[in-house]
């Protein structure tokens, strides 16, 4: 593996950490499903990176694509379209 | 208190787990006994370019069954559990109209991504990607449909028949490789052609479609089924 490869790998990886750091410490539902979905992207992009297209597609159309949807979906349903009064925490 | 020092303590176990591991890792120089035996003899043996579907489909094809089962038993629950909650009366509260750039944008792009999904499991054993990719690309495209217009009713009638369609006949084929080639799911009694071609490769094409519909469905009717439950 070349040394860009290499700097990209941790870089990659750096921001994967990054982003599920995110994911469970956010203040905010929807960003945490936004970095969530990041980590899969990511994930996917070094699948590539490891010389693995098919779990690489895999990766990207379910874990970052079907999945962040679906989550967004659902929360949208939870929240319904009345404001009940335990938002605000 | 406690269990906070609880979960340090696994936390740091796990960790010197995985360091023993990677401290031990070195890449192999040469493919190992199983992966030399499918790199040597899937060209001439299956006929797929694509080694990765050649051990999907054919190979270890018994274990995709599994897993198309366990998606099909995944998708049934879901559509039952939700089915419960239904409520009969719709349309009780007026859902917001999604944007203009959303439903132009979806106008444009479900057809695309429709048809990337189709062509994803149909040249599943040329490139990357196959049944369940495919399958995922065509539901997103569903999905897609579904956030434009969130009072958008799918027929579950077209769904059912096509994911049951393509069960039955995944196994038929199958069953027709016992019969008239060299064992269940056996890709060779049609001509496996030149390597590379679009049909080539024996049923491969054929049961990764087949495959890719019937996740397409699978995954599609869940999301329907989301869709139409009023609340949660």
């Amino acid at each position: 593996m070349s040394i860009l490869m290499t700097t990209m790998t941790v870089v990659l990886c750096l921001a994967m950490i990054g982003a599920a750091f995110v994911a469970i410490n956010g203040k905010s539902l929807p960003i945490a499903i936004l970095a969530a979905g990041l980590v899969s992207l990511v994930a996917s992009v070094l699948f590539l990176i490891l010389a693995a297209p098919d779990v690489a597609m895999t990766e990207a159309a379910i874990g970052s694509g079907l999945t962040t949807f679906l989550f967004f979906f659902v929360l949208g349903r939870v929240r319904g379209g009345e404001q009940s009064g335990d938002e605000n925490d | 208190m406690i269990k906070r020092f609880v979960a340090l303590v696994l936390l740091a176990a796990i960790g010197a787990m995985f360091l023993t591991l990677l401290a031990g890792y070195e890449p192999d120089t040469e493919l190992n006994l199983t992966a030399r035996y499918y790199a040597d003899h899937t060209a001439e043996d299956i006929g797929a370019a694509n080694i990765v579907t050649a051990i999907v489909v054919t190979y270890r094809g018994l274990d995709t069954l599994g897993e198309v089962t366990v998606l099909f038993l995944a998708s049934t629950i879901v559509g039952l559990v939700l089915a419960l909650g239904r409520k009969q009366e719709k349309n009780q509260r007026a859902l917001l109209p999604a944007g203009e750039l959303l439903t132009t944008g979806t106008r444009f792009l479900a057809p695309l991504i429709m048809l990337l999904g189709v062509y994803v499991f149909v040249n599943g054993h040329l490139t990357p990607g196959g049944g369940f990719q495919g399958g995922a690309i065509i539901a997103s495209g569903a999905l897609l449909l579904l956030l434009a217009d969130p009072l958008k009713h799918f027929s579950h009638g077209l769904i059912s028949t096509v994911e049951s369609f393509a069960g039955i006949f995944y196994v038929v084929i199958g069953l027709l490789g016992l019969f008239l080639a060299g064992g269940f799911l056996d890709n060779r009694f049609l001509p496996t052609g030149a390597l590379g071609a679009l049909f080539s490769a024996g049923a491969i094409p054929l049961i990764y479609s087949l495959i890719g519909l019937k996740v397409g469905a699978e995954l599609s009717s869940m999301l329907a089924n989301l869709a139409e439950t009023e609340e949660l």
